[in-house]
């Protein structure tokens, strides 16, 4: 009788069950129904037809695969210009139609600079979707610069090319204020990756000066950015290419190794000076004295010295990059997002800004914003910690390098800040004075 | 003399190859890392309808003047009203086309008569700003068949969208190409 009870009540159950789920499957459509459709579609008496919505499509894939096809042929291009041809008008033309290919037909995007920060997403973030063709616009022409130096900056580059067509007075930059100048690529590239890779913000992207000027269309502090770089690259050469761009600086690093380069002379130096100047960008190294100007021991201990200071420099740079981990990950939404709605739960604030009123209309519960900022936070205080450990080894690296004395015989192209735009090649007279004498 | 200089270059040189193969390997090793996530058709920007707020950010944070953001008209879904909330202002005493009935900072959406008591709206997408008034209006008291969409023949791609960073609902995310526009209630 009790078991009877029992199997009956089962039965019941297991039919509430199927009577509640077909309420709710036949409630979902009419639900969203209801909401969308609350008035009728009419019958038209007139014959009027109902239109369709246009969807113009967006650029169909093979173009992204024409446009790696172009930066691979005009890589190679540029290489074969600058190491073989040795012809600065060559590179110069090209450098004009990646200005228009990349730049204006292209409107800048994606790049190569940029696409730094989409690696670094997807090295982070498994979930994030890379197109094959960004790997290619990032991996391509650090390849070229590994075997034939920065022939991307020369002539393939579009912020390159728009900056060097405008260097009409370039003047001397003093070693020293150079060399400082060049710590901002290594600040610039950390914050990037690192903004980046937890999915804060594009920077690299979102403060590009010339992506405007390639549109015809920005925000006016970006054009005013953009005018400001090319007026003052008209005397400062290239200003965006040696003290901001961090693409530029992987491949400052990358072409250091690069398996040939371009030369200053087409054969042998013959110390004349006369190419001394003719770098606007200051890449030019002069033959060291023959002289030693100091002793040997004395370069030794200094040595010494900085590479113990090594250590210290990246710990107390990682120390301070901790500390910075608050205000870097405020540039997150979410973090930014949650000590809003903090400040507004606790009534310290009483208005409300648009992000919080769509925050808490979706219904979210907050511990669960909260946890995620939290989450967030942390990974910001290991990133900040990395950024402030990467600054300190490149401030100590940068030292060292300025206390090793490398002999040299001939005028060089700096192999790390050498863009091989090849300006360098009319001054020499090694290779005319053959070539007139074979006329002759 | 010579000899030891030539053995200096040498080891140089050896240092540089070897660490160009080492970097060689290394960019291998990254780039199959980042392949293994990646995708040979290419991806473009979308808001969700379903997330959307119409908060107005798309006007104001797109590179382009006016914003790629425009409003789809989904004709299938229009109730062809006299009295459309997307098109008037809330409280409008005359149902004409006075500029200032209208909801539309831009006079962008035309209202042609059809038959009684059915009028067609069609959106200018030169004058759309994206701004999203409408959609609000239409999605509260009408049939939602004004939706925010990016326009592809206008939006340039960015690498990251400057709108999707300012949306304070996360509605913009990457599509395929392929399937470029997410309309809610309706398929293409």
């Amino acid at each position: 009788m009790i078991s009877d009870l029992i199997r009956h009540d089962q039965i019941t159950r297991k039919w509430t069950v199927v009577l509640l789920l077909s309420i709710l499957v036949c409630s979902i459509p009419t639900q969203i129904h209801s909401q969308i459709q609350r008035f009728p579609k009419p019958e038209f008496e007139s014959g009027h037809v109902v239109p369709t919505p246009t969807t113009p499509h967006p650029r169909q894939d093979i173009y992204e695969y024409i446009d790696v096809a172009v930066l691979i042929i005009a890589l190679s291009t540029a290489s074969y210009l600058a190491l073989k041809k040795r012809s600065r008008n060559g590179i110069f033309m090209l450098s004009l139609f990646s200005l228009l290919y990349f730049g204006s037909w292209r409107k800048g995007c994606v790049c190569a600079i940029g696409s730094i920060q989409n690696i670094s997403l997807a090295l982070f973030d498994r979930t994030y979707v890379i197109p094959i063709t960004v790997i290619a616009f990032f991996t391509i022409p650090l390849l070229f610069t590994l075997f034939f130096g920065r022939t991307f900056c020369a002539a393939v580059c579009p912020l390159g090319a728009i900056q060097d067509v405008v260097i009409l007075k370039p003047v001397k930059v003093a070693a020293w204020l150079q060399k400082v100048l060049g710590f901002i690529p290594h600040i610039y590239l950390g914050l990037a990756v690192l903004l980046a890779a937890y999915g804060a913000d594009f920077i690299i992207c979102r403060y590009d000066p010339f992506v405007g000027l390639f549109r015809f269309d920005a925000s006016f502090l970006m054009l005013l950015f953009g005018a400001v770089l090319l007026i003052g690259g008209i005397f400062v050469a290239r200003p965006y290419c040696r003290f901001l761009c961090p693409y530029g600086l992987i491949l400052n690093w990358i072409s250091r190794l690069s398996k040939h380069h371009v030369t200053i002379t087409p054969t042998d130096c013959i110390q004349c000076r006369l190419c001394e100047d003719s770098c606007p960008f200051g890449a030019i190294l002069p033959p060291t004295p023959e002289k030693a100007p100091e002793a040997r021991s004395v370069e030794h201990k200094r040595l010494a010295i900085l590479l113990a200071l090594l250590p210290v420099l990246i710990i107390g740079g990682a120390c301070l990059g901790s500390l910075l981990h608050t205000p870097l990950s405020q540039i997150h939404n979410t973090v930014q997002l949650a000590e809003r709605v903090r400040l507004e739960e606790l009534g310290k604030i009483q208005d409300t800004v648009i992000e919080s009123e769509t925050f808490q209309q979706s219904g979210k519960p907050v511990e669960q914003l909260y946890g995620e900022a939290a989450l967030i936070k942390n990974r910001f205080i290991k990133g900040s910690t990395y950024l402030g450990g990467f600054i300190g080894l490149v401030f100590g690296t940068t030292l060292i390098g300025l206390s090793i004395r490398r002999k040299r015989r001939d005028y060089t192209p700096d192999r790390g800040t050498c863009l091989s735009c090849g300006r360098c090649f009319a001054y020499c007279p090694v290779g005319k004075k053959e070539s007139k004498e074979d006329e002759k | 003399m010579k000899k030891e200089n030539d053995k200096k270059i040498d080891r140089r040189q050896f240092f540089r190859s070897g660490t160009r193969t080492a970097v060689i390997v290394g960019l291998g090793g990254l780039t199959a890392h980042a392949a293994n996530q990646a995708t040979a058709k290419d991806t473009v920007w979308q808001i969700d309808p379903n997330l959307c707020v119409q908060c107005e950010q798309c006007a104001e944070n797109c590179v382009l003047s006016p914003s790629a953001v425009k409003c789809v008209h989904i004709y299938d879904m229009c109730g062809y009203c006299d009295l459309c909330s997307g098109y008037f202002e809330p409280n409008t005493d005359e149902l004409n086309t006075g500029a200032e009935n209208q909801l539309c900072p831009t006079s962008a959406i035309t209202r042609t008569f059809i038959e009684d008591p059915y009028f067609k709206y069609d959106i200018d997408e030169e004058k759309c700003i994206g701004c999203g008034k409408c959609v609000k209006g239409c999605g509260a008291f009408g049939n939602g068949s004004l939706q925010l969409q990016v326009r592809h023949d206008r939006c340039v791609n960015c690498n990251q969208c400057a709108i999707a960073i300012a949306c304070p609902a996360d509605a913009f995310r990457r599509v395929p190409a392929d399937h470029p526009y997410l309309l809610r209630g309706y398929d293409i």
